[in-house]
């Protein structure tokens, strides 16, 4: 029979999102707070990301990516949550019961309120259906970054990266530091603006040219690696690039399958858990924060999603049960989803006070542009662009005068 | 394995160490003769047997009265058992062929009196809406279908393995990443000219599959030739498991075989495969054509499994020849028998084409008695979704704290499990065939979690060699 263990509150995922709610709840005087980590350290993926930029939003300084993972840890730890590394939660026994495998053996967790931090990954050459020979040098950047940092592996001598994401100049910067050239960086998207400053100074570090308006249509090489082939998405053209190591980076999609096996309902434009503003799933008591809920925003929004969702589920654990009631916030083109995706009556807006979507196309000076029952109820015009494979974020006072009991809400741009 | 061990002068050597090779050398290591297993490859099951559609066949569509029809009714029997007994994962879950069309309709009762001609007689025609009951997820327009209660999906890695393995344990040599290259027939023994130096035999049995015509013409022979058959599969997501709830087959008609949508052992779901003849034996990469027609296939079939992740995309290549039925022959006076043209039927025949060898010796004069000192058949480890698998042992993890280590979390791969596959008495030579013994970075994430930590603990785990222990 497998140890039973009950907290107060269990959370799954013990990156940013989930060790600051963790942080949060203690904070806030829940007294039992357990975060599950399958990996053997918590920290999440930034643990294994040895460049700058994290912690401005929630700790404002700049970090490197493991001295932040290790910064919040050590303030979880401080904080009086338990966080149980090497600990696999496996499926569910009940509502908010959880089975886990752990080294020690098989632990039930039966809490009052869970809450999923299981974050994202990225879609993996077989999920982006792109054919050809199965040779090895073909990663994710995850698989880059783990295999560089952790496990200090050589990758190759000349690389191309598929996908122009903030997390693809992450990749940039990894093959440079295991002395891998980038000879081609490639994105399917049209327009050079969209990457920003970020990409303006990483440019500098790229040693090939970027391909737009690009996809990669065949791996060649029977052991490694030895060129893809690439093809014009307007003049069809195609061509042979020749390169022994392929790091697919970005396409992001929610780790959600805890949330699907328990039947949560998800948001089917970003496949993560359908929530409302307070992060609460269509489970009771089971709660949902960070990048599994908006594939991806940077590790600092995610914490701050976990200082959020702490708020909710002290509320849920003091009896609050919030209206059912929710209008569903949808998103039009050229946005594939927004988040959170149910707006109802209650006292919080979103965490951050900010909408969160995704879009597909590059558009400067954006008017955004609310609607409910066929009529305009909010609209701003924001000085940030909206370019693919960057969060756009929305503040909040948009949707002041959405009506909760009426019919679903579109955002969209003028 | 050290050169001592190497027995270069056996009664019987097996050239391929695909599926059929090894059940064929597993067979004749039973009995008192020596045996060696010659595979060109650096491990076993590493070619067409790994990208086999895994269906343990009943026979019911052979043609009947051919040396296949026999062969796989008889195999799937005597695999069937012995899956029980090593730890073989099979799933029966049974097969529905669909009728998309009148015509397809039509041809029904014909597949049902075929089936009975092979000796299968719980075939049963339904009409769409028991087709629909069995599997609801089907798109619209199928008209009925035909039960054939006995398909059942197995793992064609473990097979091949267990079979090796159990082969090894009898005393069989095996030879990996040895390619035979000439044959010189003599008096008593024939030398097989290899990449690793001569090894001389009183038979020889070609089993090698894609090559077996290559070996076939070193033998002096011309009566077959093989063209590789390329099937390319889809693999979708284990979060769709519950839309197949049994192989949904295609009938076939006028206009061409369809393809197949499949459970798989492993939890998942497989579409395919295509047929395209090529004349490269080694080109198992997949093509933009393949996919567009699977998923084209596949929006008709079961339009709801496109919206899952493709978890893995492979291709495969049968050994097809200009014959319609295995090309099975004994050389008396070449003391050679060949396996040829077994097609993907053969995963299922072949503990029975393993039987037929050892019937085909003795034909022959080489009839040896069966040993009574036989080691029990290995228990293989169970890689099959529907079984309790070690992270859900709590006596295991008791036991052991690393088979609560899980370190593939979409599959839920254990360390114990690495380590036990590192310290197999055939382990992996590369992370392709830890995948194949363990499921390790088969799942959706395909690394970005744990492929480096996987490397890492295959690189710890991996057994030094004989010369890096005689050296330190």
């Amino acid at each position: 029979m497998a140890d039973l263990l009950t907290p107060d509150a269990v959370i799954v995922g013990g990156g940013p999102a989930g060790l600051t709610a963790a942080r949060s709840l203690r904070a806030a005087g829940v007294s039992d707070v357990l975060v599950l980590e399958r990996e053997s350290e918590a920290g999440g993926i930034p643990r294994h990301s040895d460049h700058s930029g994290y912690g401005i939003r929630d700790l404002h300084r700049i970090l490197k990516g493991p001295a932040y993972a290790r910064r919040l840890v050590d303030r979880a730890r401080e904080s009086g949550a338990e966080i149980l590394t090497e600990a696999t939660v496996t499926g569910w026994a009940g509502d908010r019961s959880l089975l886990v495998t752990t080294p020690n053996g098989r632990v039930q967790v039966d809490a009052r309120a869970v809450i999923l931090a299981t974050g994202a990954r990225e879609r993996p050459r077989t999920a982006r259906m792109v054919p050809g020979d199965r040779p090895t040098g073909v990663y994710t950047t995850g698989q880059l970054q783990q295999a560089v940092y952790l496990q200090h592996e050589s990758v190759g001598h000349r690389a191309v990266i598929v996908g122009a994401e903030l997390v693809s100049w992450s990749a940039v910067l990894t093959l440079r530091h295991a002395g891998c050239r980038v000879a081609l960086m490639t994105t399917e998207f049209e327009s050079p603006e969209v990457f920003g400053p970020v990409a303006f100074a990483g440019r500098a570090l790229l040693d090939g040219p970027l391909a737009r308006a690009t996809r990669v249509v065949r791996i060649i090489g029977r052991n490694r690696v030895e060129a893809i082939e690439i093809e014009h998405l307007v003049t069809g053209q195609r061509r042979m690039v020749a390169c022994d190591t392929v790091v697919f980076t970005g396409d992001w999609v929610p780790d959600h399958e805890l949330a699907r096996l328990a039947g949560i309902e998800l948001d089917r434009g970003h496949l993560g858990p359908l929530v409302d503003t307070r992060l609460a799933t269509s489970v009771d008591g089971v709660f949902a924060a960070g990048n599994l809920l908006h594939p991806v925003d940077t590790a600092d929004v995610a914490a701050l999603d976990g200082r959020h969702v702490a708020e909710s589920v002290v509320g849920w654990l003091a009896g609050e049960r919030g209206p059912r009631s929710a209008v569903r916030l949808v998103a039009e083109q050229p946005f594939g989803w927004v988040s959170p995706g149910l707006i109802g009556e209650y006292r919080q807006g979103p965490p951050r006070d900010r909408l969160l979507l995704w879009s597909t196309e590059a558009r400067a000076l954006p008017t955004v542009v609310m609607r409910q029952g066929g009529s305009v109820i909010g609209r701003r015009t924001l000085p940030w662009s909206v370019s693919p494979g960057r969060m756009f974020r929305v503040p909040w006072s948009v949707a002041r005068r959405v009506d909760p009991r009426g019919g679903d809400v579109t955002i969209g741009l003028s | 394995m050290s050169d001592a061990d190497l027995q270069t002068d056996v009664d019987v050597v097996v050239i391929g160490g695909g599926v059929v090779g090894c059940a064929v050398a597993r067979e004749l290591s039973g009995l008192n003769l020596s045996v060696a297993l010659i595979e060109a490859r650096g491990d076993i099951g590493d070619a067409t047997s790994k990208a086999n559609t895994a269906i343990l066949h009943t026979g019911f569509d052979c043609v009947p009265g051919s040396v296949e029809s026999e062969l796989v009714a008889r195999g799937y029997r005597l695999l069937g058992d012995y899956a029980t007994r090593a730890g073989i994962p099979v799933e029966a879950t049974g097969a529905l062929l669909v009728a998309w069309s009148q015509e397809e309709l039509d041809i029904l009762p014909k597949l049902a009196a075929k089936a009975a001609a092979n000796g299968y007689h719980a075939c049963e025609i339904v009409d769409s809406t028991a087709v629909y009951e069995a599997v609801p997820e089907l798109g619209p327009g199928a008209l009925g279908g035909l039960t054939v209660p006995g398909e059942s999906i197995i793992c064609s890695w473990t097979t091949a393995l267990a079979y090796a393995t159990e082969a090894k344990a009898r005393g069989c040599s095996l030879l990996l990443e040895t390619a035979v290259t000439g044959v010189r027939i003599g008096d008593e023994l024939t030398t097989l000219e290899t990449s690793k130096g001569e090894v001389r035999a009183r038979w020889v049995v070609n089993a090698a599959g894609l090559g077996g015509d290559t070996i076939d013409r070193l033998f002096g022979f011309d009566r077959f030739t093989i063209v590789p058959r390329r099937g390319e599969l889809l693999v979708f997501d284990k979060l769709s498991r519950s839309k197949a709830p049994c192989i949904v087959l295609p009938v076939p008609s006028s206009r061409g075989k369809g393809v197949l949508v499949s459970p798989t052992i492993y939890g998942n779901v497989m579409l395919g495969p295509t047929s395209e003849n090529l004349t490269d034996r080694g080109d198992t990469s997949t093509t933009e054509e393949g996919f567009a027609f699977l998923l084209g296939k596949g929006r008709t079939l079961m339009p709801s499994l496109l919206e899952e992740d493709v978890t893995a995309a492979y291709a495969g290549l049968r050994a097809s020849t200009e014959h319609s039925d295995y090309v099975i022959d004994a050389s008396a006076d070449k003391r050679y028998i060949l396996l040829g043209g077994i097609r993907s039927t053969g995963l299922t025949a072949s503990m029975a084409l393993g039987e037929h060898v050892r019937a085909l010796l003795k034909e022959h004069g080489l009839a040896p008695g069966a040993r009574d000192d036989l080691p029990e058949p290995p228990r293989m480890p169970n890689i099959g979704e529907a079984f309790t698998r070690p992270y859900e042992r709590e006596d295991l993890i008791a036991a052991d704290p690393l088979y609560g280590r899980v370190v593939c979390f979409c599959e839920r791969v254990t360390a114990g499990e690495i380590r036990d596959a590192m310290h197999s008495p055939i382990p992996p030579c590369d992370v392709d065939g830890l995948r194949r013994r363990t499921r390790a970075l088969m799942g959706r994430c395909q690394g970005f979690f744990c492929g480096a930590e996987v490397e890492a603990l295959m690189r710890d785990e991996r057994a030094p060699t004989p010369g890096e222990a005689a050296h330190g």
